[in-house]
């Protein structure tokens, strides 16, 4: 049994004096999609920034056997995830080529020839590639913050909340790419999600949040077959 | 309240004591560099109303200061007024301009705010040159004035009724108003306070208190030209009201203190000592202590108590 | 029209030197969100740094580069040093900040070299140049296009390099740019130190038209202030067109006009900044932006 990839240990985290997270514990394998649920408030968000370093948190965090709790956002970059976040993140004022660029950050050497690939997985972006970002519908924002984040070639992908505000088949062609990503790259994904059929649908592991906390974790067909548990937690 | 007020009042009477007996016991030339002192220390105290309690910045004070020291030495020298009667006209000349900057100025804010008043403190040595038929242009007025020790406990008298009288204005209604309007100005228009109204009468007291300060300059030297008042005079001022601690009437004496007798004593290191010192304690301040020596005052009364 | 064509030559001159600082203000506005009163000062000691350079017999362009790596490494040391620990903290105390900045630079300089005029030289000869009946000092014409060259150069580092890409993302969006492993603290200092270097080149061109002086750069500060404020605190273009323009039009006043000759253009400078900042605040070029914290 290989060890995760990412782990978290008794993460706790907090927005000045106000506590969210009170002692989260999760781990994602490699190439595993795990799913974050819960309803709002109950500390989803937070539990990605708590791994970006994004906000002030305390507990153990590892990523690939190295220690990640005391890392700046810019090192837990240049690790290997890809924190795509609420609100997808995209630079507006720059164009669609120039935030793949900024994706590319931590990568040293050429990536020119990248731009152009994983342009070519979102055909829609590749029409706009001159484009501010700032022009783009809702979905074309999602799939660019997406493929912004693979030009880093992360190892984990941690994505919050990517079908918010978007119509059902734009969401769907979303996960179609991710499902993708992670077979062929063996991409892990931690997912936050909102709308939990398609998060249990596109997961192997899930875990559900309440204030703060780890309520429920399991395997994701487990879960979507428990219709007590669904109903109490998730609300169907 | 009536403990703080016991305690500011614990701090003036013997400070009004030191300052009502302190010429007996030094020459005349250093009891006018404590009338100076003096100036300063009015000045400053306009400053403070203006930004530490309405909040607004004036990198510009200087211009006041200047309107009110034009205005006593041309009532002087063209009009032959006496000196005494000149202050508290310049006062409110200066406090005229003030509102009638205080107007426009309700449209800009912060950076805004600086930026224009920077370029006040800029521009206006030039307008002075410009309106030389007033202002006697670079070579200035000249006033033949005897000040001597009465000047000092003019000044004194003067600051100490515009100390008290700054008091009574904070600790009334107005004075609630500004503070209201510091700390939040959405939170002060939703409770009715028109912030129009009491900014723009902000900047027309710290103005008056500008030019009477302004006066007193003028008719401490015998000439008024336009280095009377330069743009290092409205740097100064802000200077002293950081160090002092912003917004802290008593500290504008720690402040007044420092503008006056820096330059004096730093200059035996070199001419040019007093201005890298007097930048380099701004610096200082704004990084370790922003509240000043007001602050700091605060921080040891604080650490006293359980 | 003769007249009219050199004066607008002589006030583009001015105006390229007020765009280069605009510019630089323009930088650290938009990556700090402060405006930086001392960076007119900073710029006036680069050019006595550069005046010991040539005094000591260095050849004038190998001191000018000398003169902007040295600017553009205490540009890079003040963000870090100074102006780090105050990030987040209220206006006024950062204001207050660089404006102590400003009197402490100025003394410096004061001290050092002390408050004498000196001559400073031009790379460019003052013989003029004639188009016509038209005489042009190609003095004018260098400066003109020294400030467009820094311009030009600074745009091309902005568009096509990685490290201007990433200080733009900085600018606009830190939090997400340190998402994507954009180190933002070194990309303010970054800033700094370009602005710091501009404001060399503002001043090493300004230098041998009003003599070096401690106080040399103040009044244009003013006229970059204005500038920057015309053309839109966070625009780099309409800082560049706003220094052109403040420059020809200031000069067009100052020789038509009579009320505005010497020091009044100040309050000509002022006017601009009270008018823009009144009527519309934004700018020529800028949007009302929401700063994203």
């Amino acid at each position: 049994m290989a060890p995760p990839l990412l782990e978290l240990e008794g993460v706790e985290a907090q927005y000045g004096a106000i506590k969210a997270l009170h002692g989260v514990s999760l781990a994602v394998g490699e190439g595993d999609v795990v799913a974050l649920l819960g309803a709002n408030g109950a500390g989803k968000t937070t539990t990605l920034r708590a791994v970006s370093g994004t906000v002030r948190r305390t507990g153990q965090i590892s990523f690939a056997g190295r220690p990640l709790d005391r890392s700046t956002p810019e090192a837990v970059a240049r690790a290997g995830i890809a924190h795509v976040p609420e609100g997808r993140g995209t630079f507006g004022e720059l164009t669609v080529r120039e935030n793949l660029r900024l994706g590319a950050w931590t990568r040293r050497g050429r990536v020119r020839g990248e731009e152009d690939s994983v342009l070519a997985r979102f055909p829609a972006l590749a029409d706009r590639a001159r484009q501010p970002a700032g022009t783009l519908s809702g979905g074309e924002q999602q799939m660019l913050a997406l493929a912004r984040a693979l030009m880093a070639r992360p190892r984990l992908l941690m994505l919050d909340e990517p079908s918010l505000g978007l119509a059902p088949l734009v969401v769907a062609s979303i996960f179609t790419i991710l499902r993708g990503l992670n077979e062929e790259e063996g991409l892990a994904v931690l997912l936050v999600e909102q709308n939990a059929t398609l998060a249990l649908e596109a997961a192997s592991t899930a875990y559900v949040l309440e204030t703060g906390r780890v309520a429920v974790q399991g395997p994701a067909g487990e879960l979507r077959a428990d219709e007590s548990l669904r109903r109490s937690y998730l609300g169907y | 309240m009536s403990r703080r007020l016991a305690l500011h009042a614990a701090w003036f009477v013997p400070g009004a004591l030191v300052v009502a007996f302190l010429p007996r016991f030094i020459s005349s030339y250093h009891a006018l560099e404590w009338a100076r002192v003096g100036f300063y220390f009015v000045a400053l105290l306009g400053l403070n109303v203006l930004t530490g309690y309405s909040g607004q910045i004036s990198l510009g004070h200087g211009a006041f200061m200047a309107i009110g020291g034009y205005t006593s030495a041309i009532l002087i020298a063209h009009h032959g007024m006496r000196d005494v009667w000149t202050i508290p006209l310049a006062g409110l000349v200066a406090g005229g301009v003030g509102l009638a900057f205080g107007l426009p100025a309700l449209r800009l804010r912060g950076l805004y705010l600086a930026l224009a008043t920077f370029g006040v403190a800029v521009a206006f040595p030039a307008l002075v040159q410009k309106f030389d038929h007033f202002t006697g242009g670079s070579a200035g007025l000249v006033l033949t004035l005897h000040p001597n020790d009465w000047l000092y406990y003019l000044t004194w008298a003067i600051a100490g009724a515009g100390l008290v009288l700054g008091w009574l204005v904070l600790a009334t209604p107005i004075g609630r108003s500004f503070r209201a309007l510091r700390d939040s100005e959405v939170a002060a228009v939703s409770s009715g306070i028109s912030p129009a109204l009491y900014k723009t009468l902000a900047f027309g007291i710290s103005a008056f208190y500008a030019g009477i300060a302004g006066a007193l300059v003028a008719i401490s030297g015998a000439y008024v030209t336009p280095q009377t008042f330069p743009i290092s005079l409205s740097l100064f001022l802000v200077v002293g009201m950081a160090v002092g601690g912003i917004g802290s009437l008593p500290g504008s004496v720690v402040g007044a203190i420092l503008i006056q007798f820096l330059p004096t004593y730093a200059s035996h290191l070199s001419e040019q000592a007093p201005q890298v010192i007097e930048g380099a304690i701004l610096v200082g301040v704004m990084l370790l202590l922003p509240g000043g020596a007001a602050g700091l005052l605060r921080l040891v009364q604080s650490s006293r108590q359980p | 029209m003769t007249e009219f064509s050199q004066q607008v030559v002589s006030g583009l001159a001015s105006g390229g030197i007020y765009a280069s600082l605009a510019l630089a203000v323009v930088i650290v506005y938009r990556s700090s969100g402060v405006i930086n009163f001392a960076q007119g000062e900073m710029a006036t000691f680069a050019t006595f740094l550069a005046w010991t350079f040539l005094h000591h017999g260095i050849s004038y362009w190998p001191a000018f580069a000398l003169t902007l790596a040295i600017a553009f490494a205490g540009g890079v040391a003040l963000e870090r040093v100074v102006i780090r620990p105050v990030e987040g903290r209220p206006v006024l105390t950062v204001v207050i900040l660089t404006i102590g900045l400003l009197i402490l630079v100025n003394g410096a300089t004061q001290w050092i070299w002390g408050g004498a005029t000196r001559k400073f030289p031009s790379p460019f000869s003052t013989r003029p140049v004639h188009v016509g009946s038209a005489a042009f000092s190609i003095q004018d014409l260098g400066i003109v296009g020294v400030s467009l060259a820094s311009v030009a150069l600074l745009t091309l580092f902005f568009r096509f390099t990685k490290l201007g890409l990433g200080l733009r993302a900085a600018a606009v969006n830190p939090e997400e740019s340190r998402l994507v492993g954009v180190r933002v603290g070194w990309m303010l200092a970054l800033g700094w130190g370009l602005a710091a270097a501009l404001g060399a080149v503002s001043g090493m061109m300004v230098a041998p038209v009003v003599f070096l002086d401690p106080n040399m750069m103040q009044g244009v500060l003013l006229y970059a202030f204005a500038a920057a404020v015309l053309g839109g605190l966070a625009s780099p273009v309409g800082a560049v067109v706003g220094g052109l323009a403040l420059g020809v039009v200031l000069n067009l006043l100052g020789t038509y006009v009579s009320t505005f000759g010497g020091q009044m253009r100040l309050v000509g400078g002022l006017g601009v900044i009270l008018a823009v900042l009144l009527i519309r605040p934004t700018g020529l070029f800028g949007r009302t932006a929401v700063r994203r914290v």
